[in-house]
């Protein structure tokens, strides 16, 4: 962290979407997922993803908050001092979650109703101070800006793939678009097709995202471990 | 035949599973059916190795043949329950093949995906293959009701050997008891195929409706009191013994605490099952019947303690389930507590949430997961114990 800062300090001039800037938007993507990888912001991933469409409006709300506290707390961090970093971070959080919860609230209602709780909960997902503590506290604006549009992509990513097939397996739709025919289903007198309730428990999403990392560890060559 | 197919084994097909063979990926899939054939090939050449007969094949063979009282008897009773409900005159022979022909396909399905699933991991892993799922395999069939759909027990059992058992680390490192995470599995994923109407095996609706009260009653009151409303009208005086014999709608199985004793006997008596843990299972359930009966605010808390230990699951998960050596407590004084828990968690479940009928399965997976917490407070207090012997003889000196 140190380093990169003093790396970004000593060359002025950078091209905007340098390799090196272009790797803070990529990384999270895969290699280092704040879901999979860091294992950051499961309570989330397990308490939104029945659906899609309220998943997608969920990493809609962290895109935001994300990237804009970055933003944020880059743009003065030097002014923040050190010993309530914490609160100053956690103000700035609060007042973007709040924006989001308005907004939800004046242009998509249904979705706000659905999500209820949960985007107030933005404020604790460990993904959103992670990046302030780790990374804006730390960089310029530009870099900030980027990874935190990076990790709320790398989350919404997994968060997207759970959804997908909690909805799909759980309900028989996508977007709420009927996926699977009804005439497939069972009905009283007849066998059939039958939705997996299991599908809409939370312990389902947290069995999916183990086996997104069962799949990335196996074929991601950079987190495969060495035998002890 | 046997010379016949060792010489098939051993000259035909041995050298293309062999090192350098055309298929010796394959060789966990070979070693498999050869040693579950013959004895083993690799044997200890040198050093100290005193080996028991007592292999891990004898022991799942020694307890697939303790489960053949309650198969028999689930595929008879499938079909007494069947022509019960239809109200039609049927002998020993119509249930039992009625019952069969529910049962079997049940059983080769759980066989085919479970060991299939099982011989890909150890392939891919290299893994020689264990026999783990022998008795898993028959276990989910007798767990389940009888008219439930076969590519649900398909489903239901990938997701337990890959989920309860090979993520893990495959047979042996389980954390949960196999055949309960099946049977766990199906119960959330498609509840209305596991609870509620469904016990009596290929009772159409029409009929559901033309026979009444009864099951009706059933209907209304899908707990396991619902059973007994159901096969005997609304008392349950003179139904203790038809519950003992496993005369009662149920899941295939488990109806019948007769056949679990008989099994449960083998198995104690060639030291497989642990009597500590059966002893002590049915010591909770009663102990906490007893409980409930001296508050007794409702009909479930009023039901007699000793109807706890022959109704559902209790006495196959009793004798089957708890006493699975991996998923178990380890050490004899936590077999005692872990068994006891499971009888108290599971007359608690039954008796306080009435929309869980089976509480033992759940009580069984929940004490799956607290058993090595057991063995650490047993081992940790001999370790005091000792530690504490210790220390007065070296004062002493």
């Amino acid at each position: 962290m140190t380093t990169q800062a003093a790396t970004s300090v000593k060359k002025e001039k950078e091209a905007l979407f340098s390799r090196k800037n272009l790797k803070l938007l990529k990384d999270p993507l895969n290699d280092n997922n704040p879901v999979t990888v860091q294992v950051l912001g499961i309570c989330s991933a397990l308490a939104v993803t029945v659906q899609v469409k309220p998943s997608f409006y969920m990493c809609m709300g962290v895109l935001f908050v994300v990237a804009m506290g970055n933003v944020v707390i880059s743009a003065i961090r030097n002014f923040i001092p050190n010993r309530v970093r914490i609160i100053a971070q956690l103000v700035v959080v609060a007042g973007l979650v709040t924006i989001v919860d308005q907004v939800l609230k004046a242009y998509a209602y249904d979705m706000s109703k659905k999500l209820s709780v949960f985007v107030g909960l933005i404020i604790t997902n460990c993904i959103v101070m992670g990046r302030l503590e780790a990374f804006a506290m730390g960089n310029r604006v530009w870099p900030s800006l980027l990874d935190g549009i990076g990790n709320a992509l790398g989350y919404s990513v997994i968060l997207m793939i759970v959804a997908t097939v909690r909805e799909i397996f759980g309900s028989g739709t996508f977007w709420g678009i009927r996926l699977i025919p009804s005439s497939l289903y069972a009905t009283e007198s007849s066998a059939g097709y039958v939705n997996n309730g299991m599908m809409l428990l939370p312990p389902m999403a947290l069995i999916i995202v183990g086996i997104i990392i069962w799949v990335q560890r196996g074929t991601n060559k950079k987190l495969i471990e060495k035998p002890e | 035949m046997h010379k016949i197919l060792r010489n098939l084994f051993e000259n035909k097909l041995g050298p293309l599973f062999h090192e350098g063979g055309k298929w010796h990926k394959f060789w966990p899939a070979y070693d498999a059916f050869y040693t579950f054939l013959f004895l083993p090939a690799e044997k200890s050449r040198e050093g100290v190795h005193v080996h028991d007969a007592m292999n891990l094949k004898r022991l799942m063979s020694m307890v697939i043949i303790a489960l053949i009282p309650p198969f028999l008897f689930g595929m008879y009773n499938t079909g007494y329950q069947h022509f019960l409900a239809l109200g039609q005159p049927a002998g020993f022979w119509d249930c039992f093949t009625y019952g069969a022909l529910k049962v079997l396909p049940i059983v080769v399905v759980s066989y085919a995906v479970g060991l299939g699933i099982e011989f890909a991991f150890c392939i891919i892993k290299g893994h020689p293959v264990s026999e783990g799922y022998l008795v898993s395999g028959l276990l989910i069939p007798l767990v389940l009701p009888a008219d439930i759909p076969l590519w649900m027990v398909a489903l239901a059992v990938a997701f337990a050997v890959i989920f309860g058992k090979e993520v893990f680390g495959g047979t042996g490192m389980n954390i949960l008891n196999v055949a309960l995470t099946a049977r766990a599995f199906l119960f959330f994923a498609y509840p209305s195929y596991m609870s509620g109407n469904i016990w009596v095996s290929g009772v159409p609706a029409e009929v559901n409706a033309r026979s009444g009260a009864t099951l009706l009653a059933q209907a209304a009151d899908a707990g396991f009191l619902g059973h007994f409303r159901a096969v005997n009208g609304v008392g349950y005086d003179n139904t203790f013994w038809s519950a003992f014999v496993g005369l009662i709608p149920g899941s295939i199985g488990e109806t019948s605490a007769l056949a679990c004793l008989i099994g449960g006997f083998i198995l104690v008596w060639t030291g497989v099952g642990s009597w500590r843990i059966i002893v002590s299972v049915f010591a909770g359930a009663y102990f906490t019947g007893l409980l409930y009966n001296l508050l007794g605010f409702n009909a479930y808390m009023q039901l007699p303690a000793h109807y706890h230990l022959v109704m559902g699951g209790l006495a196959f998960g009793a004798v089957y389930m708890a006493t699975d050596p991996v998923s178990a407590a380890q050490t004899n004084k936590g077999k005692f507590v872990y068994g006891f828990l499971i009888g108290v968690m599971a007359v608690l479940i039954r008796v306080v949430n009435p929309a869980y009928p089976e509480g033992v399965m759940l009580a069984i997976l929940l004490l799956n997961v607290l058993a090595p917490v057991i063995d650490y407070f047993v081992v940790q207090a001999n370790v005091r114990r000792r530690l504490k012997r210790f220390k007065t003889a070296a004062h002493v000196q």
